[in-house]
């Protein structure tokens, strides 16, 4: 048996545990940042817990295979296949048009660009991020719409969806191939592959993960997108497959008109279209994550 | 198939700031050739002329002459890429493409150059086992480069360099962050590969350049914001034991670091 021996407490070091005044601030400061995290939260968590409640009443396998063709103003059948056709298509649509256009201006302004053409693209681009979305509308229908006859279609209102997304794509694309360690591009340069070779098969593929995640904040800011819409797309009750002729319906429009009805039965389609929208655009996600995760090492 | 680098004259410039002023040195095939001298002297930014790499830094020239057995690097008639091929690089850091396989890792300075897949299996065994890399990752070529240690990413960079069949292997301090078992491995690697390489190596480590290089060049600047200049470039041997300058013989006795 060894005897215990008491030992007199050291005096103050210096790496005891904060006491006083610096423990209440510490203290405070973690409940703040635990409350701005609440903050953050509910109202994300309100958003999904209404529409699903709400939403989920109308919503059937029915609803999402039918159009609104022949429905009466107090019938409660009806759906939105004809919505999320179009929706899909007009985003698609966007998607192509811009993804590409972004990823090489991004391309442009971070690989190549000389220093005064650079700052006055990132100007413009700057602006037309705060270009708001009904004057995109405004400006297709004016342009395509009327200007070049073009009338109404899914078409038109992917272009509007377009000049939006691009700037976002841009901003997004440019900073995650910032990222991109310049350790990298001289390890590929110094085995003697040329500038574009490294671009697009060590730089791209590097960024890939950032650069989707930029494009489906794009998407999703667009996908829920109605002003511009209305005078673009038009809407209509209709399935409508070929977007680049005649009025096409899309979600936003059809959850705005239904809501916009007194009668309970357009209420709920509206709360059931709400609540697709928001599906769609997890899909969306979903899907474009599975597309660049990187388990081609698995695979082979 | 080694071939002999002479500069001339060579000053290497960030903007209007001179990092290197006015090299002349040769440096003979198949043997190994050490740069040293303390940090910030410009002997990086020279390697990293040899083979036009430091061009690729905004604002960065270079004046005076390379030549690459005769002709200059640096005429109207030389593609950087194509001469980079014929140059390699090792860097500091291992750097391999992180969204790679080993074994795309070292086929990529092959395929991005256009080739194709035929062979290529053959190419990178041989590259590897050139790197004494190939019994440690044979079972697994197919996994991420980047789930090997720090020294077997570094042999791999080796493998990938080699495996585009360079004549002149530039080292810039490989082994700065590596333990010394992997040091040690890359040291023997570096005694084979001058059989058929001309190799030029950066390093700090004094010890390094007395073991692995038959000719050494020392470099050091004035002072801060002063250019790098090449004080002292003769055979290893003397270097180490009869220095010509006394700055030379103050940095290697540790007098200044």
């Amino acid at each position: 048996m060894t005897a215990v021996t008491a030992r007199a407490a050291p005096a103050a070091s210096g790496i005891e545990k904060i006491r006083g005044r610096r423990a209440i601030v510490n203290r405070f400061a973690t409940v703040t940042m635990w409350l701005a995290f609440l903050a953050a939260v509910i109202p994300l968590g309100a958003v999904i817990w209404y529409t699903v409640g709400r939403g989920i009443a109308r919503f059937s396998y029915r609803f999402l295979t039918h159009s609104m063709a022949g429905v009466g103003p107090l019938d409660a059948g009806g759906g939105i296949y004809h919505a999320i056709l179009g929706t899909v298509e007009q985003v698609l649509l966007a998607s192509a048009i811009s993804v590409p256009l972004g990823l090489l201006v991004a391309i442009y302004l971070n690989e190549y660009g000389g220093k005064r053409l650079t700052t006055g693209v990132r100007l413009l681009i700057d602006v037309m991020t705060g270009i708001p979305s009904i004057v995109a509308g405004l400006f297709v229908l004016a342009f395509w719409v009327l200007g070049l006859h073009k009338g109404f279609s899914g078409l038109a209102a992917a272009i509007a969806l377009a000049i939006l997304m691009l700037p976002v794509v841009t901003r997004s694309s440019e900073e995650m191939l910032a990222l991109v360690p310049n350790t990298l591009r001289e390890a590929a340069y110094a085995l003697g592959i040329s500038k574009w070779r490294v671009i697009v098969s060590v730089v791209l593929p590097a960024a890939s993960t950032g650069i989707t995640t930029g494009v489906m904040l794009a998407v999703a800011r667009v996908t829920g997108e109605t002003a511009p819409l209305l005078m673009t797309a038009f809407g209509s009750n209709f399935i409508h497959a070929n977007p680049f002729a005649g009025p096409q319906e899309s979600l936003p429009l059809y959850v705005f008109a239904q809501a916009g009805n007194a009668f309970q039965v357009n209420v709920d389609r509206a709360w059931a279209a709400a609540m697709t929208l928001i599906l769609i655009v997890v899909l969306f996600y979903v899907v474009a994550r599975l597309l660049t995760r990187r388990d081609s090492f698995n695979r082979r | 198939m080694a071939k002999r680098i002479e500069t001339l004259g060579l000053s290497c410039h960030y903007g209007s700031h001179k990092a290197v002023e006015d090299v002349t040195m040769t440096i003979e095939p198949k043997t190994v050739t050490a740069l040293i001298g303390p940090s910030g002297c410009g002997k990086s930014t020279f390697l990293r002329s040899l083979n036009r790499l430091h061009e690729v830094v905004p604002g960065a020239s270079v004046t005076g002459e390379v030549l690459l057995d005769g002709h200059d690097i640096y005429g109207a008639d030389v593609d950087p890429v194509a001469l980079r091929r014929v140059v390699g690089m090792v860097f500091q850091r291992p750097n391999p493409f992180p969204t790679m396989s080993i074994f795309d890792n070292v086929a990529a300075g092959l395929r991005l150059a256009g080739a194709k897949g035929k062979g290529m299996a053959d190419v990178v065994e041989r590259s590897l086992r050139g790197a004494h890399l190939w019994d440690e990752v044979k079972d697994r070529l197919k996994k991420p480069a980047t789930a090997l240690s720090g020294g077997q990413q570094q042999r791999l960079c080796i493998a990938r360099a080699i495996a585009v069949e360079p004549e002149v292997l530039l080292m810039d301090e490989p082994c700065s962050s590596l333990d010394p078992i992997s040091t040690l491995a890359i040291e023997d690697l570096m005694a084979e590969l001058k059989d058929r390489y001309t190799i030029v190596i950066v390093t700090h480590n004094m010890q390094q350049a007395s073991r692995v290089s038959e000719m050494t060049g020392f470099f050091t600047l004035a002072g801060a914001g002063q250019p790098g200049v090449l004080v002292e470039y003769a055979e290893t041997s003397k270097v180490f034991s009869r220095p010509d300058d006394k700055r030379t013989e103050d940095y290697i006795t540790g007098r200044v670091g």
